[in-house]
């Protein structure tokens, strides 16, 4: 195709006879209300749509992680520096100061593979809380499924979450570690919860974000929680000695405790010393917080789709 | 190579099948005056309302056949580009069907889709890819898009660098070749230098001669009635005229000057 860049001079003259004029078969007309090919220029919204749109969500992933990134030094090895940190403060605090390290057989396994998940799970959700608001330029002027945005965090999340494991994988190697089939298997299910439970939250907040901002600050706080509310840096018979049983049971029913209970039983479990039991009935919560991170999926993505018609107007 | 009689065949009325099918659509927005629970409390102290409604647009009907390049005008306010919203898909009708044949793309507004920290290179796939294009398809046409834009120097810098006059030209490239069933153009073609404009409006025309769908809003009479098939004329949300480009261009010549008298 040719650019006609030098055409484009004078006007035509000799100009067709116009369109007949304002007739009401430019308006209702019946006859389009059966023809198949005809239909709505929005989806209908929903996670299938990005599946749809899987090369756009590529370059959006590489989008965000060259963003990120870009003009700093270390690159993607700052994703490696976060966790990293916080790997230390935790171990130097919790684990030789107030000798947690004592308590638990080879504390850093036990508190990293804790932290893998917990970072996974804090990220995904903080950055696609923020996903839809960020994007809000193409939001308004352009239709796109607008589930990419929180599948492009959830995306970033888990490229930075797999180097983490790789380092997790090692140092559990290194501490004698062999993995066992059950041991494995959970941690995949582990990972299975908090992925699902993520990004389910994650759209529920994207979109509640888009009409109130608070929400953005809200989910900032609760995710300071997480790391403590989880048994990461203690175990959980700590929880059981110290709160009532009541409370014991509630604190169990959390998806996110299952998860990093089934990562403790993969990588740390094999290595434990037994001073600190297994904690009771794995296999039913864990069904049960599979069932919960599903619900949560299912109504985050009901949710987000039903209110993303909503988007464009809003922001 | 556009030639003074492929113009005039260019402007036959199309008859095919409908493309684009707005059944008496209507749009309301609300406007908040408060968000915080600081302003909602002062305004609910004052009794004054929190919100209000504003109809956009008013049980507007059209339908746009196959081929049919139409122009929207109405004064700023009108609901043109509310409209070509609710056509795109970007926005959802709160009464009335908006239906659609084949693909739609827009160009709602100048890049908006280019993200600076990206190079042009990158911004042409991204953006391809946001306008619907799929990956073979932009390999395809990636040397028209970088040759019509004229950034190909620039193409490895990343978009932040640009002039601004560059910037719309790769955006205005890259919207103009996604070749969709419908394409949307509002308020786009004012912007860039008058070579690159006069460019952009023979790819229009070439568009329009390959028998695409189109819908534009511009301020330039003149070049709607030399380009368009039909002008649709709204006032204050509601269709007011829908007919001739140049019947439509008059009325709406006439709108603006009662608005400047007043
Ligand atoms: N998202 C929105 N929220 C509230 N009001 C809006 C929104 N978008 C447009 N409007 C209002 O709707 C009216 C029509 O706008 P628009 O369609 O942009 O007009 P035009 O493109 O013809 O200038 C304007 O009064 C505008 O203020
Ligand atoms: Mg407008």
């Amino acid at each position: 195709m040719t650019t006609a860049s030098q055409n484009a001079g004078p006007a035509s003259t000799g100009r067709a006879p116009a369109v007949q004029l304002g007739s009401p078969r430019h308006g209702r007309t019946v006859r389009t209300a059966a023809d198949p090919e005809l239909r709505s220029p929005a989806g209908r919204g929903g996670l299938m749509e990005v599946v749809h749109h899987r090369y756009l969500l590529k370059l959006l992933l590489r989008r965000e992680l060259k963003a990120r990134y870009k003009g700093s030094l270390l690159g993607l090895g700052w994703s490696y520096v976060r966790p990293a940190v916080n790997f230390a403060v935790f171990y130097f605090v919790v684990g030789v100061f107030m000798g947690m390290d004592k308590v638990i057989k080879d504390f850093p396994i036990y508190l990293f593979s804790g932290l893998v998940l917990v970072t996974l799970f804090t990220e995904t959700l903080q950055s696609a809380t923020r996903s839809v608001l960020h994007n809000a330029p193409l939001v308004r002027k352009v239709y796109l499924p607008r589930e990419l945005f929180p599948s492009a965090s959830l995306l970033v999340s888990l490229v930075h979450f797999l180097p983490a494991l790789a380092i997790l994988v090692a140092g559990a190697l290194s501490y004698g570690w062999r993995p066992t089939l059950t041991g494995v298997a959970g941690a995949a299910v582990g990972l299975l919860i908090v992925v699902l439970f993520a990004l389910g939250l994650g759209l529920l907040c994207a979109a509640a974000t888009v009409f109130f901002h608070d929400v953005e600050q809200v989910v900032d706080i609760v995710m300071l929680t997480i790391s403590w509310t989880v048994p990461m840096v203690y175990p959980w018979t700590h929880v059981r000695d110290h709160a009532p049983r009541w409370l014991l049971q509630i604190w169990q029913l959390n998806p996110l405790v299952s998860a990093v209970e089934l990562f403790h039983h993969g990588f740390w479990g094999p290595l434990s010393d037994g001073r600190i039991p297994p904690p009771p009935a794995l296999t039913a919560r864990t069904v049960s917080a599979l069932g919960c991170a599903l619900m949560f999926f299912f109504i985050g993505e009901a949710v987000f789709a039903r209110l993303q018609r909503r988007f464009a107007q809003e922001m | 190579m556009t030639a003074p009689t492929d113009l005039s065949e260019g402007k036959r009325v199309p008859g095919g099948p409908p493309a684009v099918v707005v059944e008496d659509v209507s749009k309301r927005f609300t406007l908040r005056h408060a968000r915080s629970i600081k302003d909602i409390t002062v305004r609910l102290a004052r009794r004054q309302a929190l919100s209000e409604s504003f109809d956009a647009l008013h049980h507007v009907s059209l339908t746009v056949t196959q081929g049919e390049t139409v122009a929207l005008m109405g004064l700023n306010g009108s609901g043109k580009s509310t409209l070509l919203k609710l056509i795109s898909g970007v926005m959802s009708p709160d009464a009335g069907t908006v239906r659609v044949r084949g693909r739609v793309a827009g160009l709602l507004d100048v890049g908006a889709g280019l993200h600076p920290e990206l190079t042009g290179r990158e911004n042409v796939f991204l953006n391809g890819a946001i306008l619907g294009m799929s990956e073979a398809e932009i390999k395809r046409k990636f040397d028209t898009i970088v040759e019509f834009s004229g950034v190909e120097r620039f193409l490895d810098t990343e978009v932040k660098f640009y002039s601004s006059g560059m910037f719309m030209r790769l955006a205005f490239s890259i919207a103009a070749h996604t070749e969709p069933d419908i394409f949307l153009i509002d308020e786009v073609l004012a912007v860039g230098d008058p070579p690159f404009r006069e460019k952009c409006i023979a790819r229009i025309r070439e568009l329009r001669d390959e028998g695409r769908t189109m819908l534009i809003v511009a301020h330039d009479i003149p070049m709607l009635v030399d380009l368009c098939h039909r002008g649709v004329m709204l006032r204050r949300g509601r269709k007011i005229y829908d007919g001739d480009v140049a019947e439509a261009g008059s009325l709406w010549q006439a709108d603006k000057k009662a608005k400047s008298a007043s």
